[in-house]
């Protein structure tokens, strides 16, 4: 296979989704830009109600309508914009097809009236890829067994509650990878999941991107986990990204303070603090966001312009970039 | 799919506003705007027909007047303003026996759910306070007297007994205290574990006064929405069993029993079959609209009785 | 599994046990049924002949466990009517009720999915705000004013549609239609927030991030979970249906057992009376148990569990 192929997989362009709800519009994603590469893992790191998830569901197209709208932006995948596509190309050619996603609770994931073969054979046959009853069976037994299941033969007609929340995991992203997506987005895969579980949940996400090229965004709020597997990492402040860089320049030289913080908030072993930091100030309520950057009123060191304006991207090393006034 | 349900989103804005309590008469007259003026104008006009109605009914509702009988409505060719609904087959005024109808309804409708809920309740009460073997007798009473179709308990009952509105009344209370019992009785369950409950026994009432102090006020909200969700339910039961001519007796008036008596018109005179269903109708869609609402209101949530 | 079985089943014999003595006792409160049988002019002696052929001078306890000793062995009694058996009477005509509540409960189960589950997909349009509109009106109508009113617009005004009687395909759709309506408002309801829930799931999520086509997810995927609370409750449903039968076949002159025992109280021929509400009441409880039992096999979760 021809190797290196270094024009981006994904490309995201100013993406920005809003919610208008009766209370007012909120800005859920608000400018948002990132490229992605086969075979690269990216991690979109953040607190809850940052956008990282609304990120995601705006590449599968997937923001509850009606309040939700994607208001600009393109999403390039191998050079065709997504958001331009009719829903039926979408649903029939890229959700599940080109584009997956494994998503959060292995508990509510799963339809607990269908046998786990009749869900994962889903993907088979409504991409048309796999005709024939027989012929949806032996592709999901195969796929089962990629996902290490053990003797997927014998449970095709169990039914979800029949497993372990692992397991479950696994199912769903059997269901993710069974046509063979060029985009894996995994939303916060490991946070229901047991502490030992996790590990393998992880690997196996290193295992399929190993046999499949597959470019994977993962999104989580566990910086342990984003070490462990990101290449680049993505930190979210309301509705932006405020730091984009490589996995050691993120853990060695956080640029900006919101990245600096969000590391010392995790307790190390050895260290003995008298108290455990943690940001000053609540995430910013949406519908009223902060002037400028979003981050000023927690911000530890915060300038007068950091009230006014919102500073714009500052390159760092490699191919990273930050946006903070500090770096102006 | 939207992302936040319309209801709670409404619920939501509701509680919002109210804890922001205008004050005074801005209050007030927002208040009053917020009324379900729907329901309460078809509760209103029944409640006039019933009280004070009977007094001034155009014309007598039993006087019979062969020659003008089915007479059509006054908006069509053939009837006349002075009998603006049309008559009926025996030529008595139909608006005026709908009037007449009302009072009776309402008076069946009054004693049937107070001595039901009252009945209903109690039971409801000793049985989920005191459990164990009471509550299994009155339980499996409750799961026998459902096994046997409410209607057909009725008409044997009614068959048995006279019929007649106090038959009616007493049918109605042996086939709706049920209801009460079972809602009444999940209510005591819930509220029995409560610390003020605890409290209440250790201060020393005894079984009946906690009863009556304590869990009384706190299902009262219940009771009345149920009461008032029933009306439509009972008015219903009451016409059925007096089109089937084991209710209201003649000489007295139902919205059913017109029905039944129009029957054998129904191709020549659509008024005398449609009218006085349309009044069941009303008063049901009132007392259902008026129910919920009373619901929605009086959510355990921001209790306000 | 078994045990819950077995004592449900004990439950439906003690409310069937239970159903007879109301039904017993409900027909005799009114005191002497001889007063109603005799002509007025008979004397004290024939009054006390009749009672003691018909077995009313023993003490009521006696009378139940005579009542109910035969009627275990299928003998209610003759009909003062036609002299046959009423049982036999009562038998006839069941497939006729049958027959009409089964097609009610198709009826309303068919509309109840449809408009439950559009009104859901598409909340807040002016199809679910239409259908919110028609529960409340369904809910408001008594269900033999809902008869008439056909037999008024499709009988006799438009001739569609006869009146009465049963027959074939179209005696069959105005009877059904009435009968349905008293639950359709109901289960729509419940399909539609059932319908809602689902479709705001986890699962629905995933099924459609792997690209599963619109309808298939709804009348497929969502369905399938959204129709578990109707169809453990079908047993109830069909059971209203039955208790709704007794004016419903009256109006429409359907040879039922409804119409059958109407008539027979009006005529105070008890033996009649008795066999059909107590073969109605069997039939009632039988319905809902059927929910109970229903339930543990409609969902996987509850089958594997027990």
């Amino acid at each position: 296979m021809p190797d290196v192929n270094h024009s981006p997989l994904l490309s995201v362009e100013d993406l920005k989704t809003y919610l208008f709800l009766r209370r007012g519009v909120v800005k859920a994603v608000d400018g948002v830009s990132f490229q992605l590469r086969e075979k690269e893992t990216i991690g979109i790191v953040g607190e809850s109600g940052s956008g990282k998830s609304m990120t995601c569901l705006s590449i599968l197209r997937l923001i509850p309508a009606p309040a939700g709208r994607i208001v600009a932006g393109r999403i390039l995948l191998d050079g065709v914009d997504v958001l331009g596509l009719d829903e039926k190309k979408m649903s029939a050619e890229y959700r599940g097809r080109r584009i997956s996603m494994i998503s959060q609770d292995p508990l509510t994931s799963l339809n607990p009236v269908f046998s786990i073969g009749d869900q994962v054979g889903g993907p088979f046959r409504y991409h048309g890829l796999k005709k024939g009853r027989k012929g949806i069976r032996e592709a999901v037994v195969d796929v089962l067994g990629r996902v290490k299941i053990p003797s997927p033969a014998q449970r095709l007609k169990a039914y979800p509650h029949q497993f372990s929340g692992g397991m479950r995991q696994r199912v769903v992203a059997a269901m993710a990878i069974a046509c063979g997506p060029r985009l894996l987005i995994a939303d916060e895969p490991t946070s229901a999941l047991d502490v030992t579980i996790q590990i393998q949940m992880l690997q196996l996400l290193e295992d399929i991107q190993r046999e499949t090229r597959v470019g994977l965004i993962l999104i989580t709020h566990d910086l342990g986990v984003a070490a462990y597997i990101c290449q680049r990492i993505a930190v979210m402040y309301a509705g932006r990204i405020v730091e984009f860089a490589d996995v050691r320049t993120i853990y060695k030289r956080p640029s900006h303070p919101y990245t600096q913080a969000l590391l010392n908030s995790v307790p190390r072993l050895g260290e003995k603090k008298k108290r455990l930091f943690s940001i000053e100030g609540q995430p910013p309520d949406l519908l009223t966001p902060p002037t400028g950057c979003a981050f000023w009123p927690r911000c530890e060191r915060k300038l007068e312009i950091c009230r006014r304006e919102y500073p714009p991207q500052t390159p760092i090393d490699g191919e990273g970039y930050v946006s903070c006034w500090l770096y102006k | 799919m939207s992302v936040a349900p319309p209801s709670q989103s409404a619920a939501a804005a509701q509680t919002l506003a109210r804890r922001r309590g205008k004050a005074g008469l801005k209050g007030f007259a927002s208040w009053l705007l917020r009324l379900p003026w729907f329901p309460l104008l078809i509760l209103l006009v029944v409640f006039f027909c019933a009280t004070v109605g009977p007094y001034v009914t155009p014309h007598d509702p039993g006087a019979l007047n062969l020659s003008m009988a089915l007479k059509p409505p006054s908006w069509q060719i053939g009837g006349t303003a002075a009998y603006p609904l049309g008559t009926d087959n025996m030529g008595r005024d139909i608006l005026s026996r709908m009037i007449l109808g009302a009072k009776i309804s309402v008076i069946v409708a009054f004693w049937a759910i107070l001595f039901s809920g009252a009945i209903g309740t109690l039971m409801g009460m000793f049985s989920g306070y005191f459990g164990g073997k009471i509550d299994m007798i009155i339980m499996r009473l409750v799961d026998i007297q459902m096994s046997v179709p409410a209607l057909a308990l009725a008409l044997i009952l009614s068959a048995s007994l006279k019929p007649g509105m106090t038959t009616v009344i007493v049918v109605i209370v042996v086939t709706y205290w049920t209801w009460y019992a079972r809602i009444v009785r999940g209510e005591v369950l819930s509220l029995k574990e409560r610390d003020f409950i605890a409290l209440a026994r250790i201060a020393g009432c005894n079984a009946f006064m906690i009863l009556l102090k304590h869990f009384l006020p706190n299902i009262l909200n219940t009771l009345l929405v149920l009461a008032t969700l029933q009306l439509g339910s009972v008015i219903i039961y009451e016409a059925s069993l007096s089109f089937l001519g084991l209710g209201i007796q003649p000489p007295d008036v139902s919205w059913g029993l017109m029905l039944s008596d129009a029957r054998p018109y129904i191709s020549v005179a659509w008024w005398v079959i449609t009218l006085p269903g349309l009044a069941i109708v009303l008063t049901c869609l009132g007392s259902n609209l008026f129910g919920d609402w009373l619901r929605d209101t009086l959510d355990p949530k921001r209790r306000q009785l | 599994m078994l045990k819950y079985l077995l004592s449900r089943l004990l439950q439906g014999v003690v409310c069937i046990i239970g159903a007879s003595v109301i039904i017993f006792v409900a027909s005799r409160v009114s005191g002497d049924v001889t007063l109603l049988l005799l002509p007025p002019d008979a004397t004290p002696e024939q009054q006390r002949i009749m009672r003691h052929e018909l077995g009313l001078d023993k003490p009521y306890v006696v009378q139940y466990l005579l009542f109910a000793g035969r009627a275990v062995r299928g003998d209610f009694g003759k009909s003062y009517r036609w002299q046959t058996s009423a049982l036999k009477l009562v038998l006839d005509r069941f497939p006729a009720t049958i027959q009409l509540a089964v097609c009610a409960l198709v009826f309303s189960v068919v509309v109840a999915l449809f408009f439950g589950v559009l009104s859901a997909v598409y909340q807040g349009s002016w199809f679910d705000s239409f259908g919110k509109v028609f529960a409340l009106l369904g809910q408001a109508m008594p269900g033999f004013w809902v008869g008439l009113m056909f037999i008024l617009f499709f009988a006799v005004k438009l001739g569609l549609l006869p009146a009465f009687g049963r027959g074939g395909l179209k005696h069959l759709i105005l009877p059904a239609v009435t009968l349905g309506w008293y639950s359709v408002a109901a289960q729509t309801r419940m399909v539609r927030s059932a319908m809602l829930d689902v479709l705001d799931s986890d699962y629905i999520q995933t099924a459609r991030g792997v690209g599963v086509p619109r309808w298939i997810l709804i009348w497929k995927y969502a369905l399938r979970n959204a129709a578990i609370p109707l169809v453990t409750m079908l047993g109830v449903y069909f059971a209203a249906m039955l208790g709704g039968s007794f004016i419903i076949e009256t109006i429409f002159a359907w040879p039922g057992v409804g119409r059958t025992v109407v008539e027979a109280i009006f005529a105070r021929d008890y033996p009649v009376v008795q066999a059909g509400v107590l073969f109605t009441s069997i039939f009632f409880v039988l319905s809902n148990l059927l929910v109970d039992l229903a339930y543990g096999f409609i969902d996987p979760r509850i089958r594997y569990v027990r």
